[in-house]
């Protein structure tokens, strides 16, 4: 069956939509019925971005679904979308996460929930126009505008610290966004066009490469977040409701990953290399240094917030060492498995992070506290629950079979290449890792119950237990059958690498 | 004959002021709606008859001083649009009062017909004209509240300062005068590009000019009297402030600087800069330490009015699209955030602390929801129209190569996302202090509420404001 809907679009402003019926006509109604609405768009939205798996070609790097429309003639400007290997399984992510979110939120948001429903499915139809946009300025449209929501749940919706957090997470990736804008305007001198493909074919010296990188760079390590940048996202995952932090480690934190591997890699490849060397090494600084801060926490969503960006560090490991890779072996195969690598990496810890923000969730619902100290012995009264946990626990580790070991599977064997102490020192994370992730996990599930409350737990009902389920099928899932995974992105990864190798300096502008 | 065809809408708006002066003075004490509707429905007629005559050419009238092309009818249409929506802001506040205001329309409306004339100028004596037309109605319109003190101050400050800007630019005009023997617009731009012998001299007048028209903008450093202006005069003079006469200084700019001293772009050039930079850097970072709306508001007046010169320096066709897209999306957003103070306010609060807003997005989620809008606009955020505005600018910016500008504007856009969040912030994070309901007229909710949505609306398609700015721009393509 082929639509004649234009099912990019479909799936972006479904939700816009949906979630400004669902803001304004929720007010008066009750409180069920909205809640239902919300989870029914979110469900219709998954199921469409569905049909676009169903509809993909798997053998072709070309944009597909594009759709191409004038939007500000005189600049050029199109409304332009269009998908391939990488923006597919992100779009996939989102709209399946948004419904795990609604389903989230359903009893513990008892304050206007309307508008938290629609603000998340607004964020939804944001999130996935970013995966989808084939011109800069869409791109950047939406890549803002994400911003709004996400400023109002954590402010409406948070902790006490709520407003700091907020308005901290707001600047910092509003800063990096604003010098994004400005590089997009140079190329747009370059280029005259807006459209990514073009900025991608455009020529550019090696000095304007550089400089066009760093604003790339402090747009996108903004959000990914690369340490130094990174102190806004504990901040934030503390203070911001579950849904919050769902949406923000499993869909937010791989924008920057997706900007990287769209924007920095293929438009100024030279650059890339050239500064590859400082990309890895903040990467490795991510994945040991905030490791160990990871390990020293006391607070159960900030150890996870860290251990987020401790992983995002082996996808940005995986994204740049792709150049040693070449040189160590001079075969563009092993950089692709690197970069294959760091997508599945992505989607993992989509699931990985998400499904631990839900489980922290779940504690914190009953008993209001996040600190590890407060717990202990939980297995006891939530045996379920803390069988769940343990799945996604082993995952974040990255134990064989689980979702988490593929992509660190693949960095670390590609990066071998590269170097045998970049491998190394990425690798003493699986023992930094295991370490923070299991010391929580004993010290909140197992052991004797101390406190009184934690005596009083009553284990996930049948809701909470369905959300843990599907997240724990698919980390299993994509444990042991990465296959569909890989495949959904081979050939637009393969078409990324020879963009990559393809350098854009002319021989003589090199000499 | 012909010439009076071409003045047409100024001639019938002054015929309006004067009526609405009549109307207010013998039907207005017993009926203030005869006033209100006499000044709209004649303002009405004014426009469109600017509509029904657009020149595709420049046209000429009353030897050379008065000019009328495309660019003009295009702003003069803007600032009507403007000025007319802000009669029913006025009316709104007015009538919470009690207090009767016939004045205060045809105040506007001789004010309005000064705009106009500046818009058309095309020598220096119709622009000081236009000017203080404008300016002597400003400052009455300031003062009309006679018990206050505050308004009192606010309109003494204003004349002072404004007399003294006159004063500057007048001398400047003197100066060009005595170098160049002209006072046409058209021909200043020919004796200035061959006069390289007095260059010095003209200079010298050139900062006078600039002065001038720094004041009458508003940027830094001759901002001071924006603050208490916008903070003492009554809340809709301070929106018709903040609206339409922007429009009419950047007429203003435009044709001083570049109709008649383009010889001189490299000087100007190079002070536009220093007052761009200056009054983004003090109107964002001052702003953030103001408690009073009003203020906060005058004082990121004084950062937007810097980004929109950015456009200017620019020097192109373009560069003068992005700033006039940029003015006319400044004063829509503006109109909307004086617009939502009027509605708060009441008989006996004017609404204009911050502290007010408190828990807004509670007592009305609609209005909150409005101001959201035009927060985010002014910060710069898409998909608003705000953001479009800047981007417009710092495109012409980049493309004339001054990347270095174009990243120090948007670090300052940085700092001024900070206080509009706070906006935000203290609307939706706060608890509301009265849960009281807000009362006004169901007019004026739909008119912020449509023009809460333009703003919007203009960010999801900019294209034919954008295509509109172009065009009216076009004609100053040949120089370039």
């Amino acid at each position: 069956m082929q639509l004649d809907l234009p099912l990019l679009s479909t799936v972006i402003w479904l939700p816009i939509l949906g979630g400004l019926w669902v803001i304004f006509t929720g007010s008066g109604r009750r409180e069920r019925s909205v809640r239902v609405d919300a989870l029914v768009i979110s469900i219709v939205v998954f199921a469409l971005s569905l049909l676009l798996y169903r509809d993909f070609d798997l053998s072709t790097a070309d944009m597909q679904f594009v759709e191409l429309k004038p939007w500000i003639a005189a600049f050029k400007i199109n409304y332009h979308l269009g998908i391939d290997g990488i923006a597919l399984p992100l779009i996939l992510l989102t709209t399946f996460t948004t419904i795990l979110v609604i389903a989230a939120g359903w009893e513990v948001i008892d304050q206007r929930v309307n508008q938290y429903m629609g603000a998340f499915l607004i964020l939804e139809g944001f999130m996935v126009g970013v995966f989808c946009a084939l011109d800069a300025l869409l791109f950047y449209v939406f890549w803002e505008a994400m911003l709004i929501p996400m400023f109002l749940i954590i402010g409406i919706w948070g902790g006490p610290r709520r407003v700091y957090a907020t308005v901290k997470f707001f600047l910092y990736t509003f800063m990096g966004s604003v010098l994004m804008l400005v590089a997009l305007l140079y190329l747009y001198t370059q280029a005259h066009s807006f459209a990514i493909p073009d900025l991608q074919a455009a020529q550019l010296t090696a000095v304007e490469q550089q400089w066009i990188f760093i604003a790339f760079l402090l747009a996108f390590a903004v959000k990914v977040p690369m340490w130094p940048v990174h102190t806004w996202l504990p901040d934030a995952h503390v203070e911001a409701p579950t849904g919050g932090s769902v949406v923000l480690a499993a869909i937010m934190l791989k924008m920057g990953g997706y900007g990287f591997l769209r924007f920095s890699l293929p438009i100024t490849p030279d650059a890339s290399a050239a500064l590859d060397g400082f990309m890895i090494a903040l990467s490795l600084i991510a994945v040991v240094y905030i490791g160990l801060v990871a390990l020293a926490q006391q607070d159960m969503k900030k150890l996870i917030a860290y251990s987020s960006i401790s992983h995002m560090g082996f996808v940005t490991l995986g994204l740049f060492a792709i150049f040693d890779i070449f040189a160590g072996t001079s075969d563009w195969q092993a950089a692709t498995m690197s970069i294959e690598g760091a997508v599945a990496q992505m989607i993992s810890h989509g699931f990985v992070s998400g499904a631990l923000f839900l489980c922290v969730g779940v504690l914190y619902d009953r008993l209001h506290s996040r600190q590890i100290n407060d717990y202990g012995g939980v297995a006891n009264t939530m045996p379920k629950f803390a069988a769940f946990m343990l799945l996604f626990a082993m995952a974040n580790t990255g134990l064989p079979g689980t979702s988490g070991f593929v992509g660190e599977f693949l960095i670390i064997l590609s990066v071998f290449k590269a170097s045998f102490w970049y491998a190394f020192t990425a690798a003493t994370t699986l023992v930094i890792g295991a370490a923070y992730t299991l010391w929580m996990y004993k010290r909140v599930v197992f052991g004797e119950i101390r406190h009184a409350k934690v005596a009083a737990l009553t284990d996930i009902n049948a809701r909470e237990a369905a959300i843990l389920t599907s997240l724990a099928a698919l980390v299993l899932l994509f444990g042991l059958w990465p296959a569909p995974l890989l495949d959904m992105m081979h050939a637009s990864v393969q078409h990324l690498v020879e963009q990559v190798a393809q350098s854009k300096l002319s021989v003589a502008a090199h000499e | 004959m012909n010439d009076i065809a071409l003045i047409i809408p100024e001639v019938t708006l002054l015929a309006v002021a004067c009526a609405t002066l009549l109307v207010d003075a013998f039907v207005g004490r017993q009926r203030p709606a005869a006033t209100f509707w006499c000044a709209m429905i004649g303002g009405l007629v004014a426009l469109g008859e600017l509509a029904s005559y657009v020149p595709e050419t420049v046209r000429f009238a009353f030897a050379g001083t008065y000019r009328q092309d495309v660019l003009g009818a295009v702003l003069k249409g803007f600032i009507l649009v403007l000025v007319l929506v802000s009669f029913f802001y006025a009316r709104e506040y007015f009538r919470k009062r009690a207090t009767p205001h016939g004045e205060h329309y045809s105040l506007a409306l001789f004010a309005t017909l000064g705009m106009m004339l500046l818009v058309s100028a095309n020598s220096l004596i119709t622009i000081y004209l236009g000017l203080e037309l404008l300016s002597l109605s400003l400052y009455a319109l300031v003062a009309l509240q006679r018990d206050s003190v505050k308004s009192s101050e606010a309109a003494m400050k204003y004349f002072v300062l404004g007399a003294l800007a006159s004063g500057m630019l007048l001398y400047g005009m003197s100066i060009l005068y005595g170098v160049t023997g002209t006072l046409d617009l058209s021909e200043l731009l020919i004796k200035v590009s061959v006069s390289d012998d007095k260059r010095m001299l003209l200079v010298f007048g050139l900062v006078f000019l600039l002065v001038g028209i720094a004041f009458k903008l508003g940027v830094a450093p001759f901002h001071m009297w924006i603050p208490d202006v916008y903070e003492g005069a009554a809340t809709p003079v301070t929106q018709f402030i903040g609206t339409a006469p922007k429009l009419a200084a950047f007429a203003m700019a435009l044709r001083l600087l570049v109709d008649g001293l383009w010889g001189l772009a490299e000087e100007w050039h190079q002070m536009l800069i220093v007052l761009a930079v200056l009054s983004m850097g003090l109107g964002n970072v001052l702003a953030i330490a103001q408690t009073n709306l009003k203020r906060m508001l005058a004082y990121s007046t004084i950062a937007h009015m810097g980004f929109m010169l950015l456009g200017l320096l620019s020097a192109t066709a373009s560069g003068y699209a992005a700033s006039l897209f940029y003015i006319t999306v400044y004063a829509l957003m503006s109109m909307g955030a004086f617009g939502v103070i009027i509605l708060l306010s009441s008989r006996h609060s004017e609404a204009d602390e911050l502290a007010d807003l408190t828990g807004l997005a509670r007592r009305s989620p609609w209005f909150g929801f409005i101001l959201l809008i035009l927060m985010f606009s002014m910060a710069g955020v898409p998909p608003f129209a705000g953001f479009w505005a800047k981007w417009f600018v710092l495109k012409e910016v980049v493309q004339a190569h001054d990347v270095w500008l174009a990243t120090v504007a948007v670090l300052f856009s940085l700092v001024g996302a900070y206080y509009y969040l706070r906006v935000i912030k203290i609307m939706y994070f706060d608890e509301p202090l009265q849960p009281a309901a807000i009362e006004g007229g169901q007019d004026i909710k739909l008119v912020l509420s449509v023009n809460g949505l333009a703003v919007l609306l203009l960010g999801l398609a900019p294209n034919a404001l954008m295509s509109v700015c172009v065009g009216a721009t076009l004609p100053y393509l040949p120089w370039q």
